[in-house]
């Protein structure tokens, strides 16, 4: 049973979720992570004065909680609506990674910024972000209409390796971000998954380019990670040239936010292409044949 | 449901424990020195000099407070960036120089007070600041905005505290030598301090002639340090005799 409303909400949240990581970028780019020293309250306020940095951290904490009541509303919608147990356990899923992640920010306000929990916040982010762009596809008219399967040998192992790759590459961003490791890591990765991310795209379109389901994906991924590459060198040439500044310059928090914000993307659609190859792809007969001779 | 209820209370309770495991504990004084005996007068040398610039002088960044308007009203024209300050005479400001190695293993006489810093048209005065370890800070805000004081020590406790508006002062002390300690405002990330804290009180910072004075000396051999936040830090040995004054200038270069 389609329930349109349902997708609408759920993309309305996909949408919510990806503001909240710009807007996680922007404390982080404009220095602001400490400017409330307290939590869950600020200046022991619900609304504190918002000007500097308070602007940035409180506000962010303002989209954040947004974003927690509409997962929770999410879940319970689907909760009471949805047939499909899966559907129900990834969305309770989402609701327990959201709190989560509010937990993770408090402690990096309290404890200081460590590292290794900034780091989690920001990956965090990024994988609630794709959770919540997977239950906008599995609530979707076009997921329950389906489509015709397709043989291929092998997209399975590359979509899952070029997704987890882009996580890698998150995770290593977010290290370098917080000063837990230096930029080169992050740019050795940057050509790791864009290769790797080329090497799916171009697979699926030429086996699949006539596949709507597969091709779509396929080509947003492409554009994404193009526009991805340039705003990670605009990122860091903003930076190198911003070095001497007093505070942070809207330039390089602009190319750097849109940086992280892209990155985002880039996971949530490859997590999506690879959930469409898993359902529209199957692997050659004669391939699973000889397999379970094998076996 | 349940399930998911008690692994994510696991979750949270691991995370948590472990985040606890991160927090910096304060760090103990130092063994105590021996007593503390007045520097012989009779013998006491002094170090003086400069700190030169050579090369182009930079040019001193502006600061935008758009951000925050009671900031951008304390100033008719937008304030500078203190990092780099070159005085008319080609010295330098803002240096730190201090007795690196070399200083008996005494107790020096405390201090005559406490040390100041303020926050005053959202630019923490001094820029530079030099103070004994275990030496009372006394914290103010005089501005009509929020600050938070966040030093950033390696080797001290950091913190980060809210100080509102004319508010109260606070108290802060260092326990161990540390040069220098960032101090930054994240509601206005153009602040910053820096404070150097020392076991003796052989330390200066170079001002609006760029030179220093570090009196009261035992005669010895000495490492003297002087530290500057963009130019880094030079040494250079130095040997003073009894009631000898002996000049010793540093250059950095830009």
């Amino acid at each position: 049973m389609n329930h349109p409303w349902l997708h609408r909400y759920a993309l309305l949240l996909a949408a919510c979720t990806l503001f909240l990581v710009v807007a996680g970028a922007l404390v982080t780019s404009n220095d602001a992570g400490l400017s409330v020293p307290d939590w869950p309250l600020s200046y022991g306020k619900l609304m504190p004065e918002m000007e500097g940095g308070i602007f940035w951290e409180h506000g962010h904490r303002m989209v954040a909680t947004t974003v927690g009541l509409l997962t929770i509303g999410l879940a319970i919608w689907i909760a009471r609506v949805e047939r499909r147990r899966w559907m129900k356990q990834l969305a309770w899923t989402a609701l327990a990674a959201v709190v989560a992640q509010g937990l993770l920010g408090g402690m990096t306000v309290l404890f200081l910024l460590p590292k290794p929990v900034s780091i989690s916040h920001a990956c965090h982010a990024q994988l609630f972000f794709s959770t919540t762009v997977a239950i906008a596809l599995f609530t979707s008219a076009a997921w329950r209409r389906g489509g015709r399967a397709v043989e291929d040998s092998g997209l399975h192992g590359l979509a899952i390796a070029v997704a987890a790759s882009v996580f890698l590459q998150l995770a290593l961003g977010a290290a370098a971000r917080h000063q837990a490791l230096g930029v080169l890591p992050h740019v050795l990765g940057a050509v790791l998954a864009t290769g790797m991310v080329l090497w799916l795209v171009v697979r699926v379109l030429i086996r699949h380019a006539d596949h709507d389901q597969l091709r779509k994906p396929a080509l947003a991924l492409l554009a994404i990670v193009v526009a991805q590459v340039f705003l990670g060198i605009g990122a860091y040439m903003s930076r190198i040239a911003t070095l001497d500044a007093p505070q942070p310059m809207p330039v390089m928090v602009a190319f750097t936010v849109a940086h992280v914000a892209v990155g985002a993307l880039t996971l949530a659609v490859s997590i999506l292409l690879a959930i469409q190859i898993f359902r529209y792809v199957r692997r050659p007969e004669a391939e699973l044949v000889a397999q379970s001779v094998t076996a | 449901m349940k399930k998911y209820g008690i692994s994510f209370a696991v979750a949270s309770a691991l995370i948590l424990s472990g985040c606890g495991g991160e927090k910096k504990e304060e760090p103990k004084s130092e063994a105590p020195a021996p007593a503390a005996a007045p520097v012989d007068e009779a013998s006491a040398a002094t170090i003086n000099g400069k700190v030169a610039f050579s090369g182009t002088k930079p040019a001193m960044r502006n600061i935008s407070m758009d951000a925050t308007p009671a900031c951008a009203r304390a100033h008719q024209t937008p304030p500078k960036s203190e990092e780099v300050i070159v005085n008319d005479n080609g010295t330098l400001r803002y240096t730190f120089v201090w007795v690196k190695a070399g200083v008996p293993d005494r107790q020096w006489p405390a201090p005559s007070g406490p040390a100041q810093l303020d926050q005053l048209g959202c630019i923490y005065r001094p820029h530079m600041l030099g103070v004994r370890a275990g030496q009372d800070i006394e914290i103010t805000n005089s501005d009509p905005t929020n600050h938070n004081i966040h030093p950033l020590p390696k080797v001290n406790r950091e913190w980060n505290e809210s100080q509102p508006p004319k508010g109260e002062k606070k108290v802060k002390q260092f326990p161990r030598e540390e040069v220098m300690i960032a101090v930054k405002c994240n509601v206005h990330p153009w602040m910053r301090s820096w404070i150097g804290v020392v076991n003796h009180p052989f330390f200066a910072v170079t001002g609006e002639d760029g030179t220093f004075t570090i009196k009261g000396l035992p005669p010895g051999e000495y490492t003297l340090e002087a530290w500057h936040e963009k130019f880094g830090a030079k040494e250079v040995k130095v040997t003073v005799g009894a009631k000898e004054s002996k000049a010793v200038d540093f250059e950095f270069k830009g």
